[in-house]
């Protein structure tokens, strides 16, 4: 991975009258990383997005991409950088090939040319039987694969992908997700916004949190959950015989224990407790039949981080 | 700041693929169906007409155009009142059509300004009327010569082409009219409904409005003869507004070689004129040259304002 910026945003914001949408943002994004924009909805990420690619103009502050100003030279950004929106819209009444070759020819390749790449670009996807009918018979798994297949027809170096599996089914997220990622070794660099946290964690190496304009933190998962100070370590109990909320809650790095039902608790660690837990339970007369470590999953320490700054508030 | 790349990039291949849609749809086989059959009755109807009273004829070709049987008016007063709604139909949902079907942030993402997706539709509008125009002229013409057993002149020819053009402004004017209402109203329904209004209030009412506008604005007096003009003029002068008041003017004027003047006419203008003299095409284009510059300004009006307001548009709604 090298170190040059493909994007790089300095000091954006963006407000609309009073309200403020964006409130000046900096992100740089190397060649061939897959960065994950996170947030709730209304966090300012599609607004961003916008103006990433010069579809907006920013209120304040600067864009560049792959070392070009967006809203100077749009042509030449546009034909670098694909864009997936969020909930794509194809025409209709159109094949998905025709969809494709209209693009094709929005961006200027021959006829020849487009024909082969599209060809290419359905067989990736697994469209390629469904190629030839109108986009209306589509699911929608089908189109989000139809805007990737675009972005792979046009040859694009980056990627900016919008809630690319809301609505999806979860084998289709699947699906969609390892055609991210191939994207990803193909040495696309690959921006993109969601609120799935788990899809974000399972593909991105770097992740962005919006809240309420600004980027929060920029990091790994491993960053953000060490960061936020949480317990980085997780350990799920089974065991009989014993009242571990009580028996564990003065063990040393112990931060949290949590029941989940009877007989089972998750336990919140700053380190590997499971020694400790084991000894406590042996001790206490339990019968222990299950002790499961699991690093933190993302979505609790984005929950955490939203928490902390709504308290902060 | 200056912007790199021409703005006018893929504005072929969206006017292209823009009027290949309009050709497919079912909504412009329908209104053209509609078109085709009242211009098949009023061509038939002047046909019968022109058989049944004026035998020898200089301009028998135009008269096709302009000769009514009653009761159905005459082709030129039939594309008159069909044609916005043609052009209606073709620019109503051409912008927010896109949003709706949330198409437009993933074309403008494409290598393009915005400038060509607006241009393109606009072309594409304008290159699907012309088509239709000059099938519905030629087929009128077919059906003259097939029926009256006459091949048209030169000047017929000629007068045809000018009045085509001149039909053409007209349309453009309507189909601009139905691009801003589609770039400023986001729900086409409700922006099909307000050009659809706008042509009502301009071809059925307007007449209404401006004779009495100008009965207001200059009242009839019975002292001063000279009001009955004033008043007249006013009339006119209000008329104009309407486009399709300019084009009955253009058609008037372009269809009919003896006819000498749009305005009213008195008989000391008249001295040395030989009445029913036919003008040459140049002098009859000229007298309607400021009505068709009237169109024109108003198509390029319209569509500067839709691009306007096209340019400065959010892409999220």
């Amino acid at each position: 991975m090298s170190s040059t910026p493909v994007i790089e945003a300095k000091g954006l914001a963006k407000r609309y009258g009073a309200a403020v949408a964006v409130a000046g943002i900096d992100l740089s994004v190397s060649a061939g990383e897959v960065i994950g924009l996170l947030g709730p909805n209304g966090a300012g990420k599609t607004t961003s997005i916008l103006m990433l690619l010069g579809l907006t103009e920013p209120s304040e502050g600067t864009v560049r991409i792959l070392g070009r100003d967006p809203l100077r030279q749009p042509l030449e950004v546009k034909r670098e950088v694909g864009y997936l929106p969020d909930s794509v819209g194809f025409y209709d009444s159109m094949t998905g090939r025709e969809n494709l070759a209209y693009t094709g020819r929005l961006a200027g390749m021959s006829r020849d040319l487009a024909r082969e790449r599209i060809a290419a670009a359905f067989d990736k996807v697994r469209l390629a039987e469904a190629a030839d009918q109108p986009v209306a018979t589509y699911s929608r798994g089908m189109r989000q694969r139809l805007g990737i297949a675009e972005l792979l027809m046009r040859e694009c170096r980056v990627a900016i992908l919008d809630e690319p599996t809301s609505g999806l089914d979860p084998q289709s997220t699947q699906e969609l997700l390892d055609l991210i990622q191939r994207l990803s070794r193909d040495g696309m660099t690959i921006l993109l916004s969601s609120h799935m946290l788990d899809v974000v964690q399972s593909i991105c190496h770097r992740v962005a949190l919006f809240n309420k304009g600004r980027i929060g933190f920029v990091g790994t998962v491993d960053e953000l959950a060490a960061r936020i100070g949480g317990g980085a370590f997780i350990v799920d109990v089974e065991a009989d015989g014993i009242d571990l909320e009580k028996a564990a809650s003065s063990t040393d790095g112990v931060k949290s224990v949590r029941s989940a039902e009877v007989g089972r608790w998750e336990v919140e660690a700053t380190r590997d407790v499971r020694p400790d837990l084991a000894r406590l339970i042996v001790q206490g007369g339990g019968s222990l039949r299950n002790l499961d470590l699991r690093r933190a999953r993302l979505d609790q320490a984005y929950n955490r981080y939203f928490r902390e700054v709504a308290d902060a508030a | 700041m200056r912007r790199e790349g021409s703005p006018l990039r893929g504005v072929g291949t969206v006017a292209l693929k823009e009027a290949a849609d309009h050709m497919t749809s079912a909504r412009m086989h329908l209104i053209m169906l509609l078109v085709l059959l009242t211009a098949i009755g009023a061509v038939y109807g002047a046909i019968g007409q022109i058989r049944d009273t004026t035998a020898e004829d200089a301009y028998l070709f135009l008269k096709l155009f302009t000769v009514a049987r009653e009761p159905l008016p005459s082709f030129a007063a039939f594309l008159g009142f069909l044609l916005p709604l043609v052009a209606i139909a073709l620019g109503f949902d051409a912008i927010n059509g896109e949003y709706n079907r949330r198409t437009m942030s993933r074309l403008l993402a494409q290598p393009i300004y915005r400038d060509a997706v607006l241009f393109g539709k606009f072309l594409g509008g304008l290159l699907v009327i012309v088509i239709a125009l000059l099938t519905l002229w030629l087929l009128m013409t077919g059906l003259g010569i097939l029926f009256l057993g006459l091949p048209p002149s030169g000047a017929d020819i000629v007068r045809g082409v000018f009045w085509l053009a001149a039909t053409l402004a007209y349309a453009g004017v309507w189909l601009a009219l139905a691009i801003a209402f589609s770039t400023v109203i986001r729900s086409p329904a409700t922006s099909a409904l307000a050009a659809l209004s706008v042509w009502l209030v301009l071809t059925v009412f307007w007449s209404m409005i401006a004779s009495l506008l100008a009965g207001v604005v200059a009242p009839f007096d019975s002292f001063d003869p000279m009001s009955v003009l004033t008043q007249f003029e006013w009339q006119q002068a209000i008329g104009r507004f309407s486009p399709q008041t300019l084009y009955g003017e253009v058609t008037g004027l372009l269809l009919d070689p003896a006819a000498r003047s749009v305005g009213p006419l008195f008989y000391n203008q008249l001295e040395g004129a030989v009445l029913g003299a036919p003008l040459p095409t140049l002098q009859s284009l000229l007298i309607v040259w400021p009505q068709i510059s009237g169109l024109v300004a108003a198509m390029l009006i319209l569509f500067t304002l839709a691009y306007v307001v096209f340019q400065r548009q959010e892409m999220r709604a």
